[in-house]
C-alpha cells in the first residue's frame, strides 16, 4: 500500500526543497525524501557553513591590520572550536528553518533513502537499509546532489587527506596545507586557511586559478593571493602522496619538473560527481552521462514521470541553478508552461578574499562566439567608497557586443562583488543595452558605482579613471 | 445611469481572454482602484482595476468564461445600489469556445474605410520590447509591430528578433499564405517617406483582408432622383440653425437605408469565425472618413434606430473628430458593416476591400445622369452604382443579391424608409 502523492522529490537540498515548496504553492500534494539533512550540501556542508567560516577569517584579517584604521591590539587569539561551532550552528539554524518552511507549506517529509522501483513507485529505506515506506506519484524529481570526486591514489581518508567535509570542521589549525584544485571550493578553503594563518599551497592542473572565470580576473586573483602569501602552482599536477604520521608529502609535477611539498594536511577539491547510484535507474530510460543524469530544458529524463534537477543533473554546480531548475521543472509539471531552463544568465560567486563574481561570457568565450567587443574596465582604486573602506583592490570588467550593445558578460573581483553581481544579472535578464546602464543613476558613495563606471569605460566615457 | 465595464486588452496582441474570477459580486460597491476581476490570457493572469465608481449592477460574463473578446461588456456598473440596468446587447456575446473574435480594430480597405490609426496607434504606441530587441529591430530595419513577443506578458525579446524575417513586416495572414512582403523594386530616384502608424496599419490590415477573406462582389445601379428630391424636401424643413438644425447628405440617407436593409437581412450584419457565424444584435455601421494621413471609419451606432437628423449630426460630429484626430476607441472600434463613398470624387463605381472581421462593405459611387431604358424608351435618370463586397464565408451570392435588392428598393422608393 503506497502513499499517494502528486509529486515526490528525492533530496532536500536547494534543488529539492525549493521544488517542493513551489509545488505546494501550485497546490500539488508533495513529499520530500531526504536521507541525511534538509538543506542538502549547500546548507550543511557547502555554501552556507563556508560563508560563516570565511566571515571569521575575514575578521582575522582585519584584526591583523588594525593599525591602518587607528587601532592596536595585542595577543590576538582565536578559538578554532568556537569558529567551527558557529559555522555548524548557522547550518543547524537554517536546516531547521527549511524543515519549518516545508511544514508551513504542508510538504510531507520522509526521512530515508529513496529508490525508484518502477511505475511511479519510490521505496524509502532507513539508514540500516531496512524498508521504511513505499510512496507513489506520477512525477518524481531526483535532486540527489553530488559528492566530492576522488583522485585515484589520493583518496580522501578523513585524516590527512581532506574533502570539503573535513575541511569545514578542523579540530586543529594545520600549520600548512596543500589544496588540490583551484575552483571555487578549493580557493575558498585556501583563502580561509591562509587568512587564519596557515601556510597554503594551491596546485591547479590548468594554466590559471579559478579557471572558469575571465582570464583577467584569474590573473588579478592570483596576484592578490600571492601577495597574501599563498603559493600558487598552475599547470601543475599531483603525481602522488606519501603519508606520514601527521603530515603528507605531495609530489607535484610542473613544467616537466617534479617537486616534493610536505604539508600537514591536503584538501582535495577537484570537482564533484553526481549521486546517481542506488536510485533504481537501471532498467529505466534515464540516461546517465559520466556522472550526471541527462535532462532536457524542463528537467525531464528519458523516463516519463522521472525528472532530475540540481547538481545531479550536471553543471553549473550551483545552488541557485538547482533552485531555478526545481522551480521550472515543477511549473512545467503543473502545466504552467514556463520557459525552459535558462543557463546563460546564472551568476557565479566565489567568497575568497578578494571576492570574485561573474555572469555571462568571458572575453575569450565572447571572441570565440564571433562577437566584436567593447570592453570596459574600472579598478576599485578609482572608487571613493572602496578606498574609504580600505579595500582599494578590485576590478569590474564589462563586455558588450559592439554591434547591438548587448551586455555579454560582467566580471568582478574585489570587496562585496558577490552582493553586486545581481545588478548585472537583472540587467541581462531584462535584455539591457549599454544605454540603459549608462542612464541609471547609481548611489554615491558605493562600490557599485564602479559597475556604472565600467560600462562608461566600455564606451569611452569613464569619468573617475 | 450605468457604465459598461469592458474586457480589457492586457497586451497589444491580446484579442481574447478568460475571465477567470470575479472579485466583486452583484450589488457590491466599487471604488476607483478596486480590483474587479482576474483575467487570464495565454501569457499572464492580471487584475482588472476599476476606473469608474458605482455598484455592480449586473455581471454579464461569469467566472471561468473563456474566449471573451477584448471590449466585450463583462459587467455593468450603476450609479446607485440596486439600480436595475438593462444588460447591454454586447456584440458579440462571448463564444463558448475560444474563437477569433471581431478585432477591436476595423481593418482598412483600399481607398475606403480603414482601420483607425488610434487602435493601431494604441497598439503601436506602446509595443513592449526589451531595449536590446528594440535596438536589434532598428538595426535590421524590422518593424516591431509585426513581431510576436515570446517574453513576459508578450514582450518582444532578443530571441524573437533572431527568428524574425529581415524583410519588412510580414502580414498576420494564415500560416499557409504568410510570406514576408518582398522588398519593393526601386524603379528610379526617389524620396523615402517613413511609414506613419496609420500607413503601417493600413498596409498590414489590407494585406490581411485580401489574403484571408474570400471576397465576392455584386453591384447594383440605383436610380436616385426620388432620393435626391426627398433629401431636398427634408432639408427645407430644417431650421436654419440651432439644436434641431440638420443638413442631410445623400450619404446619410444611404446609411439609413443600409441600416434598414441589414435589419431585414441580419445575416449580412455578421462575422465569420471557425466555430460559428456571429450575427450582431445591433446595426452599427462604420462609415469611411478621409483624414490627412489616411482613412478612418467612425461608427454610427444602432443606425436603424436613429432618425435621419440623428444620423446626419452624428456623422458630422464624428467626421470633425476624425479629422482632428480626436476619435475615442469606442467610436471607431467595432461595427458590423461598412460604407465607403467616393462619389464626391466623381468615381462612378469601385470595389472596396472588407474590413475584417466584418462580413460586407458597400462601395458607393457618384450619382450621375445616365441614359437608361424605361418603358421601352431611353430617358435620362440620375443613377448611382453601388458595389457590395461580401465575405463569401458569411454571405453567399443569393443573400448578397437579396440585400442589394432590398437596398435598391429602399433608395429608389425613399418613402419606404419610413416603413
Amino acid at each position: 500500500m503506497a502513499d499517494e502523492f502528486d509529486l515526490i522529490v528525492v533530496g532536500g537540498g536547494p534543488g529539492g526543497y525549493v521544488a517542493a515548496i513551489r509545488a505546494a504553492q501550485l497546490k500539488l500534494k508533495v513529499a520530500v525524501v531526504e536521507a541525511k539533512y534538509l538543506g542538502g550540501i549547500c546548507l550543511n556542508w557547502g555554501c552556507i557553513p563556508t560563508k560563516a567560516l570565511l566571515r571569521s577569517s575575514e575578521i582575522n584579517h582585519l584584526l591583523h591590520n588594525l593599525g591602518e584604521f587607528g587601532f592596536s591590539a595585542d595577543n590576538i587569539q582565536f578559538d578554532l572550536d568556537k569558529i567551527v561551532k558557529r559555522s555548524r550552528g548557522v547550518s543547524k539554524q537554517l536546516s531547521s528553518g527549511i524543515a519549518h518552511l516545508l511544514k508551513k507549506n504542508k510538504v510531507t517529509v520522509v526521512d530515508g533513502f529513496g529508490k525508484l522501483t518502477g511505475g511511479g513507485h519510490l521505496a524509502v529505506s532507513g539508514p540500516d537499509g531496512k524498508p521504511k515506506a513505499l510512496l507513489h506519484a506520477p512525477h518524481i524529481i531526483l535532486a540527489t546532489g553530488a559528492r566530492p570526486r576522488q583522485i585515484p591514489g589520493i583518496e580522501v581518508d578523513g585524516k590527512l587527506i581532506w574533502s570539503y567535509f573535513e575541511a569545514m570542521v578542523p579540530t586543529a589549525m594545520p600549520k600548512s596545507l596543500l589544496v588540490i584544485g583551484s575552483g571555487a571550493i578549493g580557493i575558498e578553503f585556501a583563502s580561509f586557511y591562509r587568512n587564519m594563518g596557515a601556510e597554503v599551497t594551491v596546485v591547479e592542473v590548468l594554466d590559471r586559478v579559478l579557471p572558469v572565470e575571465d582570464a583577467e580576473i584569474s590573473a588579478l586573483a592570483r596576484k592578490s593571493f600571492e601577495k597574501q602569501g599563498m603559493k600558487i602552482l598552475t599547470s601543475a599536477s599531483v603525481k602522488g602522496v606519501q603519508k606520514g604520521a601527521d603530515s603528507v608529502t605531495v609530489t607535484v609535477e610542473a613544467g616537466g619538473k617534479e617537486q616534493k611539498i610536505t604539508v600537514e594536511r591536503v584538501i582535495s577539491a577537484v570537482g564533484i560527481v553526481g549521486n546517481v547510484e542506488n536510485l533504481g535507474l537501471e532498467g529505466t530510460k534515464v540516461k546517465v552521462e559520466r556522472t550526471h543524469i541527462v535532462v532536457d530544458g524542463f528537467g525531464r529524463t528519458g523516463e516519463p514521470g522521472v525528472y532530475a534537477v540540481g547538481d545531479v543533473a550536471g553543471p553549473p554546480w550551483l545552488a541557485h541553478k538547482a533552485s531555478h531548475e526545481g522551480v521550472v521543472c515543477v511549473e512545467h509539471i503543473a502545466g504552467k508552461n514556463p520557459h525552459p531552463f535558462e543557463t546563460g544568465n546564472i551568476p557565479g560567486c566565489t567568497y575568497c578574499r578578494p571576492q570574485v563574481a561573474s555572469v555571462g561570457l568571458t572575453e575569450a568565450k565572447a571572441k570565440e562566439a564571433g562577437y566584436e567587443l567593447k570592453i570596459g574596465r574600472f579598478p576599485f582604486i578609482g572608487n571613493g567608497k572602496a578606498i574609504a573602506m580600505g579595500e582599494p583592490e578590485g576590478l569590474i570588467k564589462t563586455i558588450f557586443d559592439a554591434k547591438t550593445g548587448e551586455l555579454l558578460g560582467a566580471h568582478m573581483i574585489g570587496a562585496e562583488v558577490t552582493e553586486m553581481i545581481q545588478g548585472y544579472v537583472i540587467a541581462r535578464q531584462l535584455e539591457t543595452t549599454e544605454a540603459e546602464l549608462m542612464q541609471t543613476v547609481f548611489p554615491h558613495p558605493t562600490i557599485s558605482e564602479a559597475m556604472h563606471e565600467s560600462v562608461l569605460d566600455a564606451y569611452g566615457q569613464v569619468i573617475h579613471f | 445611469m450605468s457604465t459598461n465595464i469592458l474586457m480589457p486588452a492586457l497586451s497589444p496582441t491580446m484579442t481574447v481572454g478568460k475571465l477567470a474570477k470575479w472579485l466583486k459580486k452583484e450589488g457590491d460597491e466599487v471604488k476607483s482602484g478596486d480590483i474587479l476581476a482576474e483575467i487570464e490570457t495565454d501569457k499572464a493572469t492580471m487584475e482588472v482595476e476599476a476606473v469608474d465608481e458605482g455598484f455592480i449592477a449586473k455581471i454579464l460574463v461569469p467566472d471561468g468564461t473563456e474566449g471573451v473578446p477584448v471590449n466585450t461588456v463583462i459587467a455593468v456598473l450603476s450609479a446607485t445600489k440596486g439600480e436595475v440596468v438593462e444588460a447591454p446587447k454586447a456584440a458579440p456575446a462571448p463564444a463558448p469556445v475560444a474563437v477569433t473574435p471581431p478585432a477591436p480594430v476595423a481593418a482598412p480597405v483600399v481607398a475606403a474605410p480603414v482601420a483607425a490609426p488610434a487602435p493601431a496607434a494604441a497598439e503601436e504606441d506602446r509595443v513592449f520590447a526589451s531595449p536590446l530587441a528594440r535596438r536589434m529591430a532598428k538595426q535590421a530595419g524590422v518593424d516591431l509591430a509585426g513581431i510576436k513577443g515570446s517574453g513576459p506578458n508578450g514582450r518582444i525579446v532578443k530571441a524573437d528578433l533572431e527568428k524574425a524575417p529581415v524583410a519588412p513586416v510580414a502580414a498576420p495572414a494564415p500560416a499557409a499564405a504568410a510570406k514576408p512582403a518582398p522588398a519593393p523594386a526601386v524603379a528610379g530616384a526617389y524620396k523615402a517617406v517613413p511609414n506613419s502608424n496609420i500607413r503601417k496599419v493600413i498596409a498590414r490590415r489590407l494585406t490581411e483582408a485580401k489574403q484571408t477573406v474570400p471576397h465576392f462582389y455584386l453591384n447594383s445601379n440605383i436610380e436616385i432622383d426620388a432620393l435626391l428630391k426627398l433629401r431636398a424636401e427634408l432639408n427645407a424643413r430644417s431650421s436654419k440653425d440651432g439644436p434641431g438644425a440638420f443638413k442631410l447628405s445623400v450619404n446619410d440617407l444611404i446609411i439609413k437605408a443600409c441600416a434598414l436593409a441589414l435589419r431585414r437581412h441580419p445575416n449580412v450584419n455578421a462575422s465569420y469565425t471557425d466555430a460559428a457565424i456571429l450575427i450582431y444584435d445591433d446595426v452599427d455601421i462604420s462609415v469611411a472618413v478621409a483624414i490627412p494621413d489616411g482613412l478612418i471609419t467612425p461608427i454610427v451606432r444602432k443606425a436603424d434606430e436613429k432618425g435621419l437628423p440623428a444620423i446626419s449630426n452624428a456623422m458630422k460630429e464624428l467626421g470633425a473628430k476624425a479629422k482632428a484626430g480626436k476619435l475615442k476607441p469606442d467610436e471607431y472600434q467595432g461595427g458590423g458593416f461598412s460604407i465607403s463613398n467616393l462619389g464626391m470624387f466623381g468615381i462612378p463605381e469601385f470595389t472596396a476591400i472588407i474590413n475584417p472581421p466584418q462580413g460586407a462593405i458597400l462601395a458607393v459611387g457618384a450619382g450621375e445622369k445616365r441614359a437608361v431604358v424605361k418603358d421601352e424608351a431611353i430617358v435620362i435618370a440620375t443613377m448611382m452604382t453601388v458595389t457590395l463586397s461580401v465575405d463569401h464565408r458569411v454571405v453567399d451570392g443569393a443573400l448578397g443579391a437579396q440585400f442589394l435588392a432590398t437596398l435598391k428598393g429602399l433608395l429608389e422608393d425613399p418613402l419606404s424608409l419610413l416603413l
